[in-house]
């Protein structure tokens, strides 16, 4: 196959980025998208040109290190797919590929295709656990947990925090990411003591951070590679609310 | 280099628990003035970080990755081992042991395992707890599943994302001690150096992969939980960027280096499709509980599978060895599979893979409650090969998986240096010349919870360790030293990429130190990498600057030590003359073709010694003793 690419090249956090066109031949349809841009690295470096820079490490779409805008769609175009599992035969050869990095307030650009996502561990850090301390957990069997509760947590769970849903909505909102840990935790018994303080302290990390408000677009879902449903976020504005009404902070 | 095992006297079973309350504490008005460097932040990483640091100590935790939540333990899929037996089908913590002693092939430390099954059972209790959602019965009890190498029920498992699920749990735990101010976290950073004042270790010497800033950092005792080496073969599970550069700096200032030629290769992974790949993905053991692995009788039948007959097809572990069946050891299936393919009997374009037929499981017990056990992995596999795994069996092939060899450490988890401890995939500790299913997760979670608290406590509490100032000359020294090799991989410039080379090496030790060895294509290797070592000096092509991001140089610096860690894996095999577990020497098989151990003259663990850039690494003997498990011919049969 042959392809022409534009990749989003940009030296560092502090200039300006700019489209870069690239033509990339010798592309098989067997390859990832990954491996192709590996084989375009290969051929950039063999002309002394600096390889683009983009994130990825398992390339097997669980550690959530990869991600880019695919011709302006997260993940490019196949549904419920991280860009590392996504392969070249889903492209047609001729094909022009817009790639660029994810784009939101919260994530600035470090280079190329890499931006911080640290914003994502402090709204973990906010609430995103049950405090347990190692050593002092009861047998595992003496708490039960529904198989209902526990297949729904481990949907929610799944989140693999590769911002995706950030770059995708049109507010920058990170309500998927923040809602799939908030529901991961409160649809378990373990996480009942926390729940109440969890949720608020999340969502304020999350505003503090300079994400945006859901305003019900679902594109996160649209693009979440591991198909996190917005039904979290609906569950996330409930458990926000029961945890006003239960005055949760106030004496 | 004295090797002491520091392995408690008395019974087996209570090695640990007396250990346990023999071991000096540290005040709890104390424990903040220790600081503890931790490298890594995987399973046993993260556990460890969070759990010294709920003690009270000062952590601070480095990795790579943008974030602790990426390590690649999360990319095990599986399960994980506990002795709970919750089945009723005769599980206990002796039989795990035994199970776990014998599956190693004989080849690990007794004490260490037994302490290990003994821990198994207190994982699962901490992760359930920290909300890790395990998948359930309607009863709202915790299920199990089988896994290879065992005849018990006794792997607890999250779907397909096990690892996952464990890795968040613990690095969930971390953040919170993060948000404590209790744990210091540093991503995006690389260690290269490992830094010694007066004979213990209490620092490290790291490389900021943002602004390229080399620095040092102090502390009071030193944990490498940086995983294992498997990519020195280029292709392998690992993630793209698990290296062995950590250990390999701690193996140049004095840490031995065991069983470094002990790998394994994961039988359950998709065959290889061209040239351009970069990694492999394996699909979980736990498909062989319901999937039956076949190739034709016949050579070179080249029909789909669907028109090959029930008769025409040769259920080669089935046949071999009729009590496990699909459910041997790894090392036995890999091995088997590669037989069948060597005969010609292969699948698929290259003739390298065998199938793994769901299709009788499916008729059985119908497609929802195979969808429900294995869906995300049949997606990840027509994501990959763009062939249906409901509709035609898959193809398999084994790959890199996991390394049993690592930097040798005592009882205490302690390495040869003092101060240094090693934890995780990182030491060899635990799983012998081959490691069972769904051991992984558990030993990297033992380590790092339950084992590495209270000895790292004991070592702090009796070491008297002076303050160290980060303007000693040894910091200095290595920091020099780092810069100075920075510099160097820079101004090479030559004509090719670390990619290539790597390549170049990855192929030559998959052929001459991979699932079969032999004396001269070991000998063969040794002469080759020494080359491929001076191409990689010479002629290799890192472009960019050394004060920005720049991965092509990071991948540089670590293939730079697997051109030297690939040297004396392959020294470690041709000087072990037996084939034991993962380790495969053609010249020592029994007559039915199995690996032929030797224990009158190999019953031991090699630990390999730096010698300098020139001189030949030196080898040192912890010879093993069995008390409670009689080392036998293993047989699945």
């Amino acid at each position: 196959m042959h392809l022409t690419l534009n990749v989003w090249r940009q030296k560092n956090a502090s200039v300006k980025g700019k489209l870069v066109r690239y033509e990339a031949d010798d592309i098989n349809p067997d390859m990832s998208f990954l491996e192709m841009l590996d084989v375009v690295n290969w051929q950039l470096i063999g002309k002394g040109e600096e390889p683009i820079a983009f994130e990825h490490d398992c390339r097997e779409g669980i550690c959530g290190s990869c991600g880019m805008m695919i011709n302006g769609v997260a993940h490019g175009p196949r549904p419920a797919t991280a860009t590392c599992q996504l392969h070249m035969r889903h492209f047609k050869d001729g094909d022009t590929i817009y790639i660029e990095p994810w784009r939101s307030r919260a994530f600035p650009v470090l280079k190329d295709l890499v931006v911080d996502r640290s914003a994502f561990d402090r709204i973990i850090q906010a609430g995103g656990y049950i405090s347990v301390s190692t050593g002092s957990a009861p047998e595992a069997n003496s708490v039960l947990v529904t198989k209902q509760n526990s297949d729904l947590a481990m949907d929610a769970a799944a989140c693999i925090g590769c911002g995706a849903c950030v770059a995708a909505c049109p507010n920058g909102s990170a309500s998927l990411f923040t809602s799939a840990k908030i529901s991961h935790l409160a649809l378990l018994p373990q996480g009942q003591p926390e729940r109440e303080g969890r949720v608020i302290k999340m969502v304020e990390a999350m505003d503090r951070e300079g994400f945006g408000n859901c305003t019900m677009h679902r594109e996160c879902e649209a693009v979440c590679p591991k198909a996190i449903s917005v039904n979290f976020i609906a569950r996330m504005n409930r458990e926000y609310l029961r945890s006003l009404l239960k005055g949760e902070g106030l004496p | 280099m004295e090797l002491n095992p520091k392995i408690p006297s008395g019974p087996i079973e209570q090695s640990w628990d007396r250990h346990r309350s023999e071991m000096k504490l540290v005040n709890p008005a104390n424990k903040r003035k220790h600081t503890i460097i931790m490298v890594g932040s995987g399973l046993a990483g993260a556990s460890a970080a969070a759990s010294l640091a709920e003690l009270g100590y000062q952590v601070l935790c480095f990795c790579y990755q943008d974030s602790p939540r990426r390590a690649h333990s999360i990319a095990a899929q599986g399960g994980i081992n506990a002795a709970k037996n919750y089945r009723n089908d005769g599980d206990s913590v002796y039989r795990l042991f035994y199970d776990t002693v014998k599956g190693g092939d004989f080849r690990s430390r007794e004490a260490n395992v037994y302490r290990l099954a003994q821990l198994s059972v207190n994982i699962i209790d901490q992760c359930a707890a920290q909300g890790v959602p395990f998948a359930r019965e309607y009863s709202g009890l915790l299920d199990n599943r089988s896994f290879g190498g065992a005849q018990v029920s006794r792997t607890f498992y999250a779907r397909g994302q096990t690892g996952q699920q464990l890795l968040l749990g613990a690095y969930q735990a971390l953040e919170r001690q993060i948000h404590a101010g209790q744990v210091k976290m540093y991503p995006r950073t690389e260690m290269l150096d490992l830094v010694i004042i007066d004979h213990c270790a209490r620092g490290i010497v790291a490389r900021n992969l943002l602004t390229g800033k080399i620095e040092s950092y102090v502390a009071d005792a030193v944990v490498l939980a940086t995983g294992g080496y498997a990519n020195v073969f280029y292709l392998s599970t690992n993630a793209k960027n698990s290296n062995a550069t950590a250990i390999w700096r701690a193996y140049k200032r004095g840490a031995a280096f065991a069983n470094p030629c002990f790998t394994q290769i994961h039988p359950t992974c998709i065959p290889v499709s061209g040239h351009y790949q970069s990694k492999l993905t394996l699909m979980s053991e736990s498909l062989r509980n319901d999937g039956r692995i076949w190739v034709p009788k016949q050579k070179d039948d080249k029909r789909p599978a669907i028109q090959i007959l029930m008769p025409e097809r040769d259920y080669y572990l089935e046949r071999r060895y009729p009590s496990f069946g699909n459910l041997v050891p790894r090392d036995v299936a890999s091995r088997a599979a590669k037989e069948v393919c060597d005969e010609g009997r292969g699948v698929g374009a290259h003739g390298l893979g065998v199938y793994l037929d769901f299709a009788e499981a499916i008729k059985a017990s119908g497609v929802a409650v195979i969808r429900e056990k294995y869906g995300n992995l049949f997606e990840m596999y027509e994501r990959i090969t763009a062939e249906n795994p409901y509709e035609v069996p898959m193809r398999i092939y084994p790959a890199v998986h996991y390394t049993m060899g690592g930097l040798w450490v005592d009882y205490n988890l302690m390495s040869t240096i003092t101060g240094l401890f090693v934890i995780g995939e990182a030491n060899f500790s635990d799983h012998g010349a081959n490691r069972l299913g769904a051991s992984a997760l558990m030993q990297g979670l033992a380590d790092g919870y339950f084992i590495l608290p209270y000895t790292l406590s004991d070592y702090l509490a009796t070491a008297k360790l002076d303050k160290a100032p980060l303007d000693h000359p040894a910091f200095h020294e290595s920091e020099g030293q780092v810069a100075g090799r920075v510099k160097k991989l820079l101004s090479i410039k030559g004509k090719r990429t670390a990619d290539s080379i790597h390549q170049e090496l990855g192929k030559l030790l998959w052929n001459n130190c991979g699932m079969v060895r032999t004396k001269r294509d070991l000998q063969h290797a040794l002469e080759k990498i020494p080359e491929i070592r001076e191409e990689f000096w010479r002629n290799v092509n890192v472009l960019g600057v050394d004060d920005e991001i720049n991965q092509a140089l990071e991948k540089a610096g670590r293939v730079a030590d697997f051109l030297e860690l690939a040297e004396v894996m392959c020294l470690d095999a041709l000087e072990r003359a037996e084939s034991c577990g993962c380790h495969f020497r053609e010249e020592f098989q029994t007559p039915d073709g199995e690996a032929q151990r030797d224990d009158e003259h190999f019953c031991h663990v090699s630990a390999w010694e730096y010698a300098g850039e020139q001189g030949k690494p030196v080898m040192h003997k912890e010879l093993l003793e069995f008390e409670y498990v009689t080392p036998s011919q293993r047989s699945y049969k």
